[in-house]
């Protein structure tokens, strides 16, 4: 059983302009110990997703239909009491924004403590030797002194150490990063990544990285989650998704961001826009700016395709690849005779 | 030359910098003020045709440059020449506005939400004067819109009915309106999504070439900079610490900073990335108002001597076409 398990997960938004669906079928298992980055841009569902893993969602957000279960225990309807002993204490999130996340009125120390004493037995004085030892794992120099000073006094760069330290403090199972380093410097982004790599390392906890950038996924990540309009487009371990993509739009993604090697010539864009997920079409939802696109992406959403062991796309240009090869059956195994049918385009 | 100037195959400087100071002044109550050194004393040229890429952390004075280059502050000290003319005067400034225009950051606030698209990029031309009838200006317009690739039917349209991508194009469109030579581009698509980015740049490019244009490029992103540009210039607590051809910065830098700078891009490639030995920096980025002595980046840097905290070492050319400013280039490279 893996320690978190995701199914069918949709998580919509009712606004005035209509249902807005966020997340639209997601499925992941996590185990211990393991980094997974769910990679996307703007609107793909990857922070509603992990919102709604905390159930922390704004006031219009809800989730629709599907199950999160945390070792065993449906979190999905489960109730405030419940949530409240896993939030921090098994699941902790951290956010992009540092300069916001702390309260700018009190001292770094008692907000640490806070957290600690209200998921610990600990008292005071515990508390507050728990705090600077964290402080200390996280490289925050003099410690000590910094616990009594306030979120104003630290850079971003250290305001996001304190905010993993928190999350850490009560030693959860999981650590959730929204786009823990976007707003900071890129020297202090790759330490902060550093130190996530080590601290996972010595406290073995799962790490769930969300981002909109590739790069930080390949420092950090053993598997990857491509997430576009709310579905996930594929998933597979590392090196899967960045050498052998095989969804079109990761293969799109890929081709449109300058590389080391890039040698200035033109990029590769993904043409069109972002998708409006308050009018979403009815086939694959990448379609629309999809230049392998075949009728039949326009008619269905395909369903993930298991390219090998640790690699799944929903993508049905590879259903199409198969039978060029003459490997069909290894891949359309668990479909009807008239889905292959239409993958084929026939 | 001593000074940061240089002449390339791409063309003779557009625009030359000398010594640019930018300080501001920061009331400390009633003690008085200080200055906030944010841009101290660079100098740099501009070739006709190439793209100058500006990179460095926030708070190091990119922006500042850009701007205080174009005239938008008044410039502490130093001179802009823009083709070997020193701009000097309110005339000199307001022609050389027809010739140096800005795309902004964000496309969501640089953009008027009061405004129509065909109103936003008309602007420059009713400030100058650059039409004699309305159709002129209408046809103008839509030249401009095409050149972006917005649809004339987008003309009457109001700014937040568009996507991030298409409003950095009524940005650029309206930076074309005046048919300038010299664009300062600052950091045009840090926020745009990765597939919509690679879109603006081609875009930028094309513009070049079409129709000869020469960029200030000013971005964080060094591998969207890479790129972009045909040289790159460092800046570090605004001072410029390196500038050289855009590959040769990459790829051999010679700055303790930009080595460090560039051994932190986060590459989009894992076994690339975990090969990669970064080089860490300690301690923060120093607050401009309290600068060090000296190297501005000795604080941080692991080859720093006595010398560092007691000279400002000099922005000189140590290869051909490449500048550095370090005491100690030659045993640390």
């Amino acid at each position: 059983m893996a320690l978190l398990e995701v199914r069918d997960l949709h998580t919509s938004f009712f606004t005035d302009a209509g249902e807005v669906r966020a997340v639209n079928g997601v499925s992941f298992d996590l185990d211990h110990g393991k980094v997974l980055g769910i990679v996307g841009e703007s609107g793909s569902g990857k922070s509603v997703t992990a919102y709604s893993i905390m159930q922390i969602l704004a006031g219009t957000g809800k989730i629709v239909s599907g199950s999160i279960k945390y070792d065993g225990r449906e979190l999905v309807g489960a109730g405030e009491d419940v949530m409240k002993d896993i939030r921090g204490n098994k699941i902790s999130i951290i956010f992009q924004d540092p300069m916001t996340s702390l309260n700018p009125t009190y001292t770094i120390g008692k907000q640490l403590m806070e957290a600690i004493m209200l998921h610990t037995d600990r008292n005071k004085d515990q508390a507050w030797d728990r705090a600077v030892e964290m402080l200390k794992l996280v490289n925050v120099n003099s410690p000590e002194k910094r616990m009594k000073q306030y979120p104003y006094e630290f850079s971003g760069g250290m305001r996001q150490r304190v905010m993993i330290a928190m999350a850490l403090a009560c030693e959860p199972d999981i650590l959730i990063a929204d786009e823990p380093t976007t707003a900071l410097d890129v020297t202090i982004q790759a330490g902060i990544l550093e130190l996530m790599k080590d601290i996972q390392k010595k406290m073995g906890m799962a790490i769930i990285m969300i981002t909109h950038d590739l790069g930080v996924v390949a420092q950090l990540c053993d598997e990857v989650i491509v997430m576009y309009a709310g579905s996930i487009c594929e998933q597979g371990t590392e090196n899967e998704i960045f050498y052998n993509p095989c969804h079109e739009y990761t293969k799109g993604l890929m081709r449109s961001i300058p590389t080391v090697d890039s040698d200035g010539s033109r990029l590769e864009p993904i043409t069109g826009t972002p998708i409006d997920l308050l009018n979403m079409p009815e086939g694959c939802a990448f379609a629309p700016r999809c230049d392998a696109a075949m009728k039949i992406c326009l008619k269905k959403k395909c369903e993930r395709i298991q390219i090998n062991d640790m690699h799944q796309a929903a993508c049905w240009v590879n259903v199409k690849k198969a039978a060029e090869e003459g490997r069909l059956d290894d891949l359309t195994a668990a479909m009807s005779e008239t889905e292959r049918e239409e993958a084929l385009d026939k | 030359m001593s000074d940061g100037t240089m002449t390339k195959q791409t063309g003779q400087p557009i625009i030359s910098v000398k010594h640019l100071k930018q300080y501001f002044d920061i009331s400390d109550g009633f003690l008085g003020s200080r200055p906030l050194k944010a841009v101290d004393d660079i100098s740099f040229d501009i070739n006709e045709g190439e793209t100058l890429g500006l990179v460095g952390e926030s708070g190091c004075g990119k922006t500042t440059a850009g701007r205080s280059l174009l005239q938008l502050y008044k410039p502490t000290a130093g001179e802009i020449f823009y083709r070997g003319k020193k701009i000097v005067t309110k005339s000199d400034i307001a022609e050389f506005r027809k010739k140096a225009t800005m795309v902004f950051q964000d496309p969501y606030s640089s953009l008027d939400p009061r405004m129509t698209v065909a109103d936003i990029i008309g602007e420059p031309l009713d400030v100058h004067h650059m039409y004699s009838s309305k159709e002129e200006r209408r046809e103008k317009i839509l030249t401009l819109m095409e050149h972006v690739g917005l649809n004339s039917e987008h003309a009457a349209r109001y700014a937040h009915e568009f996507s991030g991508g298409q409003r950095q194009r009524v940005g650029i469109a309206r930076a074309l309106a005046v048919d300038p030579d010299f664009i300062v581009c600052d950091e045009p698509v840090s926020a745009l999504d990765v597939s919509i980015q690679a879109q603006v740049i081609n875009m930028f490019a094309e513009l070049q070439e079409k129709m000869n244009l020469t960029y200030l490029f000013i971005a964080h992103d060094l591998l969207v900079v890479r790129h972009i540009s045909d040289r790159i210039a460092v800046m570090y607590l605004g001072h410029m610490v390196e500038l050289g051809k855009a590959e040769e910065v990459y790829s051999k830098p010679m700055h303790p900073y930009t080595k460090a700078l560039i051994s932190a891009v986060p590459v989009p490639d894992p076994k690339v990335a975990k090969a990669n030995k970064r080089i860490a920096l300690t301690g923060e980025i120093p607050s401009p108002l309290d600068a060090p002595s000296g190297c501005p980046f000795r604080t941080r840097c692991q080859y720093a001597t006595e010398q560092c905290a007691a000279e400002v070492p000099e922005f000189k050319e140590v290869e051909s076409g490449r500048f550095c400013a370090c005491h100690r280039l030659s045993e640390i490279n």
